[in-house]
């Protein structure tokens, strides 16, 4: 008999049910252990038990946060669990992102700890890795037998109480937590021994890493919209039919311009998009769901804006760098300040 | 993306579907869109419909653009 019960987390792919066409899959508990848990129950051992697995489309949960957190939450409970795990999402970003709060939410209302696993350039690890332990992973699947240990290791501690140490020794990603300890050097020599290192150039670890400010200030408002000129850009992977560039449809290293000159509306015959992370069916038949034409020339037309940029720029944001989608950002916006473009719709699906 | 071309002075209005997600990379004008698959409109309402709501996220949008902001804000009505 399992001394610890644990009721673990998966999306509608590592669940079994489907991939973009299964994300609107509403949350069901399954008694059984499915797909990453096989591994966790494997180096868990029989103190421990997966005693039940709810799984949940990543868009069910993305577009019904608070009904998807309360239909969960019930779910778990009635199991009585000593631990909840989520995961891990790896590099999905909504996969991510409902992991987080999932597990955010868990333990604030249901007091057990929580825990879940993550690549560090998943949006939902700068989300949720001050509230939720998030084992580091790599960015895809095949990274899971490297953080199994790390898991087993954190549920065990968490699970009886031992004291959890620091992310480099546990593998967790970074909490931004300090926590004091008697050093065996004082301060001054500690400065000094960095001092010479960084004289040298040598390596050094720092006592106090910098948090990053990494924000943008809000552009200027338009004063008058009748004479802007106004471009769009997405990363819904919108491109001309048969995708002359080759921009991949995960993880992207390139972006693309193209015209929209002399159009009313974005014609599927001439548009398409290769987005590998959502069900693309609705934007195959009107790209324009995703790149506004046809209500931007009316607008154009009406004179409520100046006039639209000629060429919209595109890429796939699923699985996409955030390093990669800065550099595509910062060509675009050099571009558009040469062209004289006075504001930016951008869109995301 | 957002980040980069707004750093160049130039105003980005986001619209999206996981609103969390733009907050975190750090969108400065955001409009909630309506669904992952379909962000701008619904065409399971109809076409005509689906235009509709198309053309109120837009009027939404070049609002936002024209009304000055000094943190992130999230647009959800069209009332501002």
């Amino acid at each position: 008999m399992a001394t610890y019960k644990i009721v673990h987390y998966l999306n509608q792919f590592f669940g079994g049910i489907g991939g973009e066409d299964k994300a609107d899959f509403k949350p069901e508990v399954r008694e059984e252990i499915i797909g990453p848990g096989q591994a966790l129950a494997a180096g868990l051992g029989e103190d421990y038990k997966i005693v039940a697995t709810v799984i949940c489309g990543d868009n069910y949960f993305g577009e019904n946060l608070d009904e998807a957190t309360d239909t969960i939450i019930d779910m778990v409970k009635k199991y009585e669990p000593d631990m909840f795990v989520a995961g891990p999402a790896f590099n999905a970003g909504r996969y991510g992102v409902a992991c987080g709060t999932i597990c955010k939410a868990v333990e604030e209302r249901l007091g057990i700890p929580v825990l879940s696993g993550m690549y560090e350039e998943n949006p939902g690890a700068d989300m949720f890795k001050q509230d939720v332990i998030l084992v580091k992973t790599g960015n895809s699947a095949a990274t899971m037998r490297k953080a199994v240990p790390n898991f087993v290791t954190l549920i065990k501690k968490m699970t009886t109480g031992e004291e959890v140490l620091g992310p480099a020794a546990e593998g967790y990603l970074e909490r931004g937590i300090r926590v004091n300890y008697f050093a065996e050097k004082r301060g001054s020599e500690r400065g000094l021994e960095m001092l010479v290192k960084k004289m040298a150039g040598e390596p050094f670890e720092t006592d106090l890493p910098m948090p990053k400010f990494d924000r943008v200030s809000p552009g200027p408002a338009i004063t008058d919209m009748s004479k802007a000129k106004i471009a769009i850009v997405t990363s819904g992977g919108i491109v001309p039919q048969g995708n002359p560039d080759h921009i991949e449809s995960s993880n992207a290293t390139k972006f693309g311009w193209y015209t929209m000159e002399n159009m009313d509306r974005l014609s599927k015959d001439d548009y398409m998009t290769i987005h590998g992370g959502y069900d693309r069916q609705f934007v195959l038949e009107d790209p324009n769901l995703v790149i506004p034409l046809d209500v931007l020339r009316e607008k154009e037309k009406a004179g409520e804006i100046g006039e639209l940029y000629p060429f919209f720029a595109t890429t796939t944001g699923t699985g996409t760098a955030t390093n990669s989608a800065a550099k595509f950002g910062d060509d675009i916006g050099k571009k558009l300040i040469e062209e004289g473009v006075d504001a930016v719709i951008l869109t995301s699906t | 993306m957002v980040k980069g071309i707004e750093k160049y002075g130039i105003p980005v209005v986001h619209m999206c579907t996981v609103v969390p997600i733009s907050r975190t990379i750090g969108a400065n004008r955001i409009i909630p869109a309506v669904g992952i698959p379909y962000p701008l409109g619904d065409p399971t309402q109809g076409e005509a419909e689906s235009y509709k709501i198309r053309e109120r996220l837009v009027e939404r949008a070049l609002k936002a653009l024209q009304l000055p902001v000094d943190e992130q804000t999230v647009f959800e009505k069209d009332n501002f």
